[in-house]
């Protein structure tokens, strides 16, 4: 007997040990760390969207009559967290990285230490031909394309027609900062802006920094030790006296100092909603809350929009820039066959496609030629308008430095003082360059 | 700390020969020497060491490597980013770090949350464990369960529960509490420091009360029936009962508790991450080491960050077990 239960639980042990090792091997295999793909797979790392970068890679894949076939691996949600995995996966010389969606103020960071494989000549020509000068300049460091524009995005002002008619304010001709916060006072409403602590705020100080003439950096190529800020001047006073006027007036709402764009969003649509800056994602949410019978129709429209409001009559306004470049790592077994396929997803018609299914604006103007584009978007016009005036991020290698010391120092707004916030900031986020403070 | 268990195990029952503590007709403790282990003893040590050994071997690959890797970074100026820049700057790093307001306000706020979500569990966990102590058996068993279910949810999941229920657009904490002082639809709970820290408390809190009353409900468990009893029979009242006979027996099961607690306390990262990033007063150590190593990729400054921090963890274990081995030897070494 004993000898038999001894075989036995050796039986099952080894059983055990198959059914285990069976299980490392599966996960093993579905994690990726199985045998090498194909030669000409490619991966693309994507930012969350609503399926439409996984289509464009099928549909790519395909045309490409099996040159190659593009996977896509999702990124974290917030373009931060992209950044940190995608800096580490490069630092690290991770080769899978083919292709990357990148946020355009992080481009300079991963182009300056050489993470990103150069745009080949004929890519580079072939690819920028009618792209809006904004989404150039975020794809280009130290006058050199380092990487392929593929969206481009931009706030636009949105705004309730009844207030503004209550108000009396002409919103066939560009407004001011001054128009809608008075518009606002008279009313009773609240201003759709973002007071977070987080990347909304940098947006907003630097549309109105640069709407205002002046820019956050001087000398954007500069090293860490030289950095030159150009906050403390007459701009950054002016945008500072904005931001510190709804702040402390109470033009924001009770939500602004932990506003991002989804929560200016909602605010709009309730009843204290009069004028908003937010990107043209409001307009597909909107329609969509209307279709589920969250929001009435009423609303919808009751819903304006327009440029970018100015900081006086008789400058033009620099709305915000944002969007997604496509860049390929320093260290891919495939760079060629990368920018083959980044050529065909940036191709005309995908961008067209991409901003119908997924409201993402192209940065190519002749993709707003698709007539498909006017009836799902009817601020089309205005979005192109919006994108061929609006100014990058500071394009430097030292962005997030830059970015969350603007966070730190200008949220909430009802603390931001014209006086002095924008020499803190300027004092702060220096000597956190120079390695003398933590952030 | 291995070879140390048989030693008490030893010490704890009377029967079995080796080092003990003992104590003299005047109460203080002598310790017997010379240490002549018996075959029976140095047989279990020897499996102790077996049992334990390539765990104990496996913990030390795994956690003194980058501990030591962690040192060794702190010395150098080094951006991820610009490895060609690398530069050793000795201690530069931790003179930074200790002359920043930042790092000392970032210290006193996880202190205070250390602080008040530690003394908050043990007295909830404490009542929670009696509740479960004394439960009808028939319930017992449902009345665990529900207690422990916080505990089982992950900290994220629960931290983004509590964020939409205090945010100022999704939340139904102030319509709700409207009838409080204090609270009205306009209040924005994480917009200033206070309210901020209230929540994040309280989320922690409620998450973990149920571990500690685990905890504790293994320690009344031990608390012999006898002593109670005879107690009750000396006419002492419930108070008394559990200040001169409960309390003192569970000592040891009460400092596990606070250790453990304190030490995850002072690591506390998910919480304040998802509601406010450390935004308006509400930064802990760990997301200021997560900021510079992780987002900034500073990897000098943040692996300083993260010594400290871990000097910080190592001084709260120090004192602790100080304390603990006293109570240790109060509530075994008695007569």
């Amino acid at each position: 007997m004993p000898i038999s239960r001894r075989t036995r639980s050796a039986v099952n042990s080894r059983r055990t040990a198959t059914v285990v090792a069976g299980m490392v091997m599966g996960t093993l295999v579905m994690s990726g760390c199985g045998p090498a793909q194909s030669d000409n797979a490619l991966t693309w790392y994507i930012n969350p969207d609503a399926g439409g970068q996984a289509a464009i890679a099928q549909k790519c894949s395909e045309e490409s009559g099996g040159r190659y076939t593009i996977e896509t691996s999702l990124l974290p949600s917030d373009a931060a967290s992209q950044r940190e995995q995608l800096a580490r996966r490069l630092a690290a010389g991770d080769s899978s990285l083919d292709i990357m969606s990148l946020d355009p103020p992080f481009i300079p960071e991963l182009a300056e230490p050489g993470f990103l494989a150069p745009v080949p000549d004929d890519v580079a020509q072939s690819t920028t031909e009618n792209v809006v000068e904004g989404a150039l300049a975020g794809a280009t460091w130290k006058d050199e394309l380092v990487t392929v524009p593929f969206w481009a995005n931009t706030q636009i002002m949105w705004y309730r027609k009844s207030v503004a008619e209550a108000a009396g304010l002409d919103m066939s001709k560009p407004v001011t900062w001054d128009q809608i916060m008075e518009a606002a006072r008279t009313q009773d409403k609240s201003l759709g802006v973002q007071g977070a602590q987080a990347e909304s705020m940098t947006v907003w100080v630097n549309a109105l920094v640069e709407s205002a003439g002046g820019s956050i950096i001087v000398d954007p190529e500069a090293t860490a030790d030289t950095i030159e800020l150009g906050l403390d001047s007459d701009a950054g006073k002016a945008a500072a006296d904005v931001i510190s006027t709804i702040g402390k007036d109470g033009l924001g709402g009770a939500g602004l100092p932990t506003q991002d764009e989804n929560g200016s969003l909602i605010a709009f649509q309730g009843d204290s909603g009069s004028f908003m800056v937010n990107y043209p994602f409001v307009w597909p949410a909107t329609t969509a809350a209307v279709e589920a019978g969250t929001l009435d129709q009423a609303v919808l429209d009751d819903i304006g929009w327009g440029v970018f409001p100015r900081m006086s009559e008789d400058q033009e306004a620099a709305p915000p820039l944002g969007g997604i470049n496509l860049g390929v790592g320093a260290e891919s077994d495939n760079p060629e066959l990368a920018y083959e396929a980044v050529q065909c997803i940036v191709s005309v018609e995908n961008q067209s496609e991409y901003f119908v299914t997924n409201g993402n604006p192209p940065s190519n103007t002749e993709a707003y030629e698709d007539p498909r584009i006017e009836e799902s978007f009817p601020m089309a016009e205005t979005i192109r308008d919006s994108l061929q005036v609006a100014a990058p991020r500071p394009q430097t290698p030292f962005y997030n430095e830059v970015s969350t010391g603007i966070q730190q120092t200008w949220a909430p707004p009802s603390a931001v003082d014209p006086e002095n916030t924008p020499e803190t900031s300027s004092n702060f986020i220096t000597s956190v360059l120079r390695g003398e403070q933590l952030l | 700390m291995t070879s140390a268990i048989p030693a008490k195990t030893t010490t704890a029952s009377s029967t079995e020969p080796g080092p003990r503590l003992s104590r003299d007709d005047t109460g203080t403790k002598t310790r017997k020497a010379p240490k002549q282990y018996s075959d029976r003893v140095r047989a279990e040590r020897r499996l102790g060491w077996i049992l334990a050994g390539p765990a104990f071997i496996i913990m030390l690959l795994v956690t003194l490597y980058p501990i030591l890797q962690a040192i060794y970074e702190s010395l150098f100026k080094f951006r991820l980013t610009a490895p060609g820049e690398r530069e050793f700057i000795g201690l530069g790093n931790y003179a930074v770090i200790l002359s920043d307001p930042v790092w000392w306000s970032g210290l006193w706020t996880t202190v205070f949350i250390t602080v008040v979500t530690v003394l908050v569990e043990l007295v909830l966990g404490f009542a929670l464990a009696l509740v479960m102590h004394k439960a009808l058996k028939s319930v017992r068993g449902l009345l665990r369960t529900a207690i422990l279910v916080p505990y089982g949810i992950i900290t994220v999941v629960s931290a983004f529960a509590w964020f939409y229920a205090f945010d100022i657009n999704s939340g139904y904490i102030n319509s709700w509490f409207a009838w409080l002082p204090g609270i009205d639809e306009n209040l924005n709970w994480f917009a200033q420091g206070g309210t901020a820290l209230f929540v994040i408390m309280a989320s922690e809190i409620w998450k973990t009360t149920p571990f500690i009353s685990l905890l504790l409900l293994a320690g009344l468990a031990q608390v012999p029936d006898e002593l109670t009893e005879a107690a009750k029979v000396d006419g002492a009242t419930w108070w008394e009962q559990m200040r001169k006979v409960i309390v003192p027996n569970m000592k040891a099961a009460i400092m596990v508790a606070v250790l453990f607690r304190a030490l995850d306390a002072f690591r506390i990262f998910d919480n304040v991450f998802i509601m406010t990033n450390g935004a308006y007063g509400t930064e802990v150590l760990s997301l200021l080491a997560y900021r510079q190593s992780i987002s900034r990729l500073e990897i000098g400054l943040g692996s300083a960050v993260s010594v400290l921090l871990f000097l910080c963890v190592l001084l709260i274990c120090f004192v602790a077990i100080k304390l603990f081995k006293v109570d240790l030897a109060g509530s075994q070494g008695g007569k």
